[in-house]
């Protein structure tokens, strides 16, 4: 399975490499002129039209349901409620327990008895059209007996806390600990505590989000006999293959799932979703193609959130600023159930949070709580965004409690170049990088001593828009993953990836992949990889994927794994293409197998000029199979699967500078540089493209975005009115640059990128903030940094304070008797 | 129900709609213009932007009988297929302007609609020009590069920016 103890680097075998160059895409063909296969564009004859009837109510037991008048309207076909399908439906599947005695409440597709968050599925409708079954909605009638929603993490721990679930003991699914000083990594943390000069403690607020992908899910199940099709806006069709079989009971082999066009996902269609079930349920029980789509609505209010943690992290130094431990509990919101990777993700989290700093000592708590919201999962750098913005800021505040700049204690305790790979107090290896260098890059990108030289002449003239500057310098761990690593943390699946290539007879190339793309581009860069080693042209290859009667197998695409997992398995399986036509050619050419040169395409025999045979006229030979050795199939295609024996750390230097309007609390970001280091770039434009996607999303989740629940348990932030999706007006011009650490771990020297700016500019746009007001007395400012926050924590003190607001459905309040979480409102 | 005539891409449509039927279904699942996508439910994303009588219209805020009699474009119709991109599909591509492609259709319509209002559009004209049209994957750098190469070639003025630059 692992093969990288012979990687070599990538060989570069035609006269001008396609690694590195930036290529245009081959997706955009489609894309830019509407010729796309989204699933919601699927029709398929007699298919029916599904609509979910969902709670309204964050907390109760179901007493009754009323479909009657449902059935009774124009078109509707069936409607089903959780007792019609209880028997069948299984649980959505948890493959993380993180720790042993994890606990998992079960997970309906569609309650039954109770219900644990507002959306969450009570009925389902099935209609002749799309129209009917929406209408046919608000025809059900379901009653509840109220129950006190659990709504906030700090009082659902505390002593006389209301339960999420009433059929386990408390709201903590699990306390997972990594401690260095036990793990053999690091020194005793208590110690290093005790011996401190400096302890700096702080409670920061990483605030539940929502992915937001810009295509709704969608999924359409064909039942063919005892056969079944389903095609979903799904980021993991093999992972979904499995797990719907597990779940359901449909023999694996008889269940094909296909990702066709699909509109991104950033962790959030990385999920077994409910409807996926109930969608195939209900395509076997009537025997007709199902479809369904959700609103965006229905997508902001049930589709699994992100993010949603309480850090309270202590820092300890001496007084030159040489740090000497850092200690993190962390209460993280799992929601009312746990999905795929719910637990998980805050788990992967821990190893990160020391980033790149030498920490003598280190120790990490959570505990994963139970809330009646909808679950939280995977999204964008899913642990890690949380992780670098808790360490990024409690360097910032170090660095002010020591009145030291905050630049020189990073530079302090930063790992140096010629330390790699470097073991971490957390115990992972860092494989290679130069902070320095990226670093002084960044500064010099930004125009940093002018920068400085305003703030100082804005401080100093009492000017109301005061202009700060913040850094984030980060790692994350990319390339999930190693798959003995994932089974040393319980996790329940690998994460090796395969790939095959399919020599045509016409010199074409099929690449097969199992990394499944939803807009990275795989099959230009796949392209690019496999004209390099094969020699072919670029737009002889073609790759096909995200089908598992196609790409059979396969672990999809996410934690920017595709690359340095999924194209190495490319690479390695077109070693095994030359490497087979190496004896067809030797046979061809009447030659010594070791005396064959491959360059360029083409087997040469080394001191006989004029000789020579390509990779493509080797493959129509071997489909003619005439003439070819004696003892080889004829054939060169090939399999390759790639297990990586580490994870790899791309790493970067962000600097944000902020104006603050200190009237209006209004903030604008003036300038953004950073300088990443992804090791091999394959493709600069996709490299690019991913890290600015990235800087949009985490500085999003510092100025624009947040899902609020209100005192029942409402979301209030349930549209893209609400939820705030920056749109370009709100986004600055971003100065980028790299730069370039080959990862020792894989042959293409690649480190990932899909997250990278994501989880690095989250802190850069905070601490920037920080820097404009510090001197006005500001400590902290809740994210997002609304005008509202930020006026208030410089003009009232505090961090700017909580949104969420006073009960919105007066029924929760009167006929519950006592929710009892009144208290979370009236903070503004 | 009520009867409804567009022209649509350059074919001329009669059919039976539900008068609350919004113009974005109406071409998805009467006309088959899958090319045209929703994203949202409250007007805010754009996807479903196509051109009504030569203007940008949110497709999910129009109903199908306001368009009743009326010319309607959309991403499927700016470039024959196997003829030539339009320049602003040219210019996507070329800078490299889309990722996942979903928000693509409804952001070339928007961007063709404000070309023909402004052809030389500065950077900040730009990004408030397309706000009302949301991009999850790009941050959007490359889109406002995009329509900065596109209003070159559609200027006439050769326009060097490299997608790197």
């Amino acid at each position: 399975m692992t093969v990288t103890e012979d990687a070599a680097t990538l060989t570069p075998q035609s006269p001008e490499k396609e690694v590195g160059k930036a290529r245009r895409r081959k997706e955009d063909a489609r894309l830019i002129t509407g010729r796309t296969t989204w699933t919601d564009n699927m029709v398929l004859p007699g298919m029916l039209h599904m609509s979910v009837v969902r709670s309204h109510v964050a907390h109760g037991k179901i007493t009754n349901v009323d479909v009657s008048a449902a059935l009774e309207a124009p078109g509707v076909v069936a409607v089903l409620t959780g007792r019609d399908l209880a028997d069948e439906q299984g649980s959505i599947p948890c493959a993380w327990p993180v720790t042993a005695d994890m606990v998992n409440p079960g997970h309906p597709s569609i309650a039954v008895e109770e219900v644990n968050h507002v959306g969450e599925a009570v009925a389902v409708i099935i209609a002749r059209s799309r129209d009917a079954a929406a209408d046919a909605i608000e025809l059900v009638d379901v009653d509840y007996d109220l129950l006190p929603p659990v709504l906030d993490m700090e009082q659902a721990v505390g002593g006389e806390a209301d339960l999420c679930h009433d059929h386990i003991d408390s709201n903590t699914a699990y306390h997972f600990v990594f401690d260095a000083g036990e793990a053999g990594t690091g020194a005793d943390t208590e110690q290093a505590f005790a011996d401190a000069d400096v302890v700096v403690s702080r409670r920061f607020v990483n605030q539940r989000l929502i992915p937001a992908f810009m295509e709704p899910r969608s999924v359409v199940v064909q039942p063919q006999g005892e056969n079944f099709t389903m095609w979903s806006a799904t980021q993991i069709p093999h992972v979904l293959r499995v797990m719907l079989a597990m779940v359901t009971g449909i023999p694996e082999h008889k269940l094909r799932v296909v990702a066709p066009d699909v509109g991104g996902g950033f962790g959030g269609k990385l999920q077994v979703n409910p409807e996926e079930v109930l969608a195939l349920l209900i395509a076997r029980r009537l025997g007709k193609p199902v479809k369904w789509t959700e609103t965006r609505s229905e997508s902001l209010m049930t589709a699994h959130h992100g993010r949603d943690q309480i850090q309270y992290i202590d820092i300890a130094s001496d007084r030159e600023g040489n740090v000497k431990g850092l200690r993190c509990r962390i209460l993280a919101d799992m929601g009312a159930y746990l999905r795929l990777i719910t637990p998980g993700v805050p788990a992967l989290g821990a190893f990160m949070f020391p980033g790149i700093y030498k920490f003598p000592a280190y120790r990490f708590e959570c505990d994963g709580i139970f809330t009646n919201k909808v679950p939280t999962d995977a999204y964008r750098g899913a642990g890690r965004p949380e992780a670098t913005f808790a360490v990024e800021r409690i360097m910032d505040e170090l660095a002010v409690e020591l009145g030291m700049d905050p630049l020189e204690l990073r530079r302090r305790n930063w790992i140096r170049a010629e330390e790699f790979p470097f073991t971490t107090v957390a115990g992972l290896e860092y494989d290679s990088g130069d902070y320095d260098a990226a670093t002084q890059q960044a500064l010099d990108l930004i125009g940093y001593d002018e920068l400085r030289e305003e703030q100082r002449r804005r401080r100093e003239s009492g000017d109301p828009v005061q202009l700060g500057i913040g850094f984030s310098t980060f790692t994350e761990m990319c390339g999930l993953a190693p798959s003995r690593v994932l089974g040393s943390l319980s996790y329940g699946a690998g994460g090796w990836e395969a790939a095959s290539i399919r020599m045509l007879p016409t010199g074409k190339v099929e690449v097969v992949t199992g990394s499944t793309p939803h807009g990275q581009g795989h099959e230009t860069a796949w392209s690019q990889l496999v004209a390099d080693q094969l020699g072919v042209p670029f737009e002889d290859v073609e790759v096909l994927h995200g089908d598992t009667a196609v790409s059979p197998r396969g672990m999809d695409t996410y934690g920017s794994r595709s690359l340095v997992v999924g194209g190495t398995a490319v690479v390695k399986a077109a070693d095994k293409v030359i490497a087979k036509a190496r004896k067809v050619a030797a046979h061809l050419l009447e030659a010594n197998e070791d005396d064959l040169d491959f360059s360029g395409g083409k087997f040469t025999v080394r001191g006989t000029p004029g000789t020579a045979l390509s990779i493509q006229e080797i493959a129509l030979a071997v489909f003619a199979a005439h003439d070819y050795p004696e003892d080889v199939e004829p054939s060169i295609d090939a399999d390759a699967t790639f297990d990586p024996v580490n994870f790899s750390f791309p790493h970067g230097t962000h600097i944000c500078a902020m104006e603050v309007d200190t009237d209006t609390g209004f903030v604008k970001i003036r300038k953004y540089a950073c300088v990443d280091d992804v090791g091999t770039i394959v493709n600069p434009l996709i490299v690019e493209g991913q890290v600015h996607g990235g800087l949009a999303q985490g500085i999003a989740q510092a100025l624009y975005e947040e899902a609020v629940y209100d005192a029942d348990g409402n979301l209030t932030t349930g549209t893209f009115v609400d939820y705030l999706v920056p749109s370009a007006a709100d986004l600055p011009h971003f100065d980028t640059g790299n730069t370039v650490h080959v990862a020792p771990g894989n042959p293409i020297g690649a480190k990932g990128v899909g997250e990278a700016g994501c989880i690095a500019s989250t802190p850069a746009v905070v601490n920037a903030a920080l820097d404009a007001v510090r001197h006005l007395g500001v400590q902290d400012i809740r994210m997002p940094l609304t005008p509202e926050r930020v006026w208030r924590a410089v003009h009232q003190g505090g961090d700017g304070g909580d949104r969420a607001a006073a009960p919105t459905n007066a029924q929760a309040v009167d006929s519950a008797g006592a929710p009892g979480t009144s208290s979370q409102g009236g903070d503004l | 129900m009520a009867r409804v005539s567009m022209r649509v891409d350059g074919v001329t449509y009669t059919d039976e709609v539900e008068p609350r039927t919004l113009l974005v279904h109406h071409l998805r699942e009467a006309l088959g213009k899958v090319g045209t996508v929703v994203g949202c439910d409250t007007s805010n994303c754009g996807s479903c932007t196509v051109h009504l009588d030569g203007q940008a219209v949110k497709s999910c805020t129009v109903l199908a009988v306001q368009a009743d009699g009326a010319e309607v474009t959309t991403i499927e119709g700016i470039a024959a297929p196997g003829g030539a991109l339009h320049p602003v599909q040219k210019a996507f591509h070329e800078m490299h302007g889309l990722q996942c492609g979903f928000c693509t259709p409804g952001m070339i319509m928007a961007s063709i609609d404000l070309l023909k209002d402004n052809p030389r559009p500065s950077e900040h004209e730009i990004r408030e020009g397309i706000e009302g049209n949301l991009c999850r994957c790009t941050g959007y750098q490359n889109i406002v590069r995009a329509v900065q190469q596109a209003a070159g070639e559609m200027s006439g003025t050769t326009d060097t920016l490299g997608a790197q630059a």
